[in-house]
């Protein structure tokens, strides 16, 4: 990417994200959100960031590999242990890396 | 001096969360410069985006070579969670002028709105609200940045053959399984998940954005239903 495209995305990822953040305080007494949308709106983020993640795991190089030679599968299936178990970020990130490094130390070349 | 007083309790209250804050934005930057992005750029978009999980995402979409406007789109439908957030506080930031409604609005983070919120809920004396939600975004707003930067400091001195990027799909797991309260919820991440495994083909990464949407329709249905029964679990 050119430098001027790059500081295109992140002016237009950051104008966009200033809007999502100021638009209902704004609005305040001015307009109600509707319902449905408040409704629907608690579901971006499971469904948005479950929708990073299937794929990250199943397609680690660009193809679908389900086999036992896809490390990041399972140090991926270990990390989802402990982020179900701790809601951690980094404790998730840390036990993920390590089992990844571990199976590519083991298993891996 | 009551307003100083709010303003400290605000950061106070901040202070243990920080905790998780600052690693998690040095992991930003150090991402940011493992995708190819310079210093400038790095601390510049830190500023300009100050949305963890959304930079995230960009970095691992521009390792993958998407276009544009899949990034955006993308980074702004991880941004619509504050959109809630907004709603949900606005009525403790009002009477003040659109510039400091602005200000507020763009410190807005998960973690000053999850502080803010509980605290206003649980405090039954009178304060000001305003003041310390301003103390507690404002001192996580500072802490990332600075964070952010000595990640980007760092950033050159991690070898890129660790697998790094594995870092990503880490901590949007963590983020998602936070984001599972109930059934629904659980349905709308599972279908999302799903979909964007089977429609992984498709040009441009366009499955990511499809699959987000249909996994919000399958969640909202499935509350639906639920509220039908008459139960939410």
């Amino acid at each position: 990417m050119s430098a001027i495209s790059i500081w295109m995305l992140f002016l237009a990822v950051g104008l966009g994200t200033f809007t999502l953040r100021f638009l209902f305080i704004y609005l305040f007494g001015k307009i109600e959100m509707p319902y449905w949308l408040s409704r629907a709106l608690r579901f971006v983020p499971a469904a948005a960031l479950a929708a990073l993640v299937f794929p990250a795991l199943t397609h680690p190089s660009g193809h679908l590999d389900l086999t036992l030679q896809n490390f990041r599968l399972l140090a991926g299936l270990g990390g989802a242990v402990v982020a179900w178990r701790t809601r951690n970020v980094l404790l998730t990130i840390l036990v993920g890396m390590a089992l990844l490094w571990t199976l590519q130390a083991v298993f891996g070349m | 001096m009551r307003i100083n007083k709010d303003f400290i309790d605000g950061a106070h209250g901040a202070l243990p969360i920080l905790i998780g804050v600052i690693p998690f934005a040095m992991i930003t930057g150090v991402a940011a410069v493992s995708v190819g992005l310079t210093f400038s750029e790095t601390v510049g978009m830190s500023v300009l985006v100050f949305a963890g999980a959304s930079q995230l995402v960009v970095f691992q979409l521009m390792s993958t070579g998407s276009p544009w406007i899949i990034m955006v789109l993308t980074a702004w439908v991880v941004n619509v969670r504050f959109t809630m957030y907004s709603a949900t506080l606005a009525p403790y930031l009002q009477k003040l002028s659109t510039a400091r409604k602005a200000l507020l609005a763009y410190m807005l983070s998960d973690q000053a709105f999850g502080i803010s919120l509980s605290h206003f809920v649980a405090t039954k004396e009178e304060m000001d609200h305003r003041w310390y939600y301003f103390g507690s975004a404002l001192l996580i707003w500072v802490a990332w940045q600075i964070s952010a930067i000595i990640g980007a400091l760092l950033g050159p001195l991690v070898p890129t053959s660790l697998g790094f990027d594995f870092a990503f799909p880490l901590s949007f797991m963590a983020l998602m399984f936070a984001a599972l309260r109930d059934r629904p919820t659980v349905i709308a991440a599972l279908t999302g998940g799903i979909i964007a495994v089977l429609a992984k083909g498709l040009p441009y990464n366009t499955g990511l954005v499809l699959a987000t949407i249909l996994g919000i329709v399958a969640g909202y249905f499935a509350e639906s239903l639920s509220f039908q029964h008459g139960t939410l679990q």
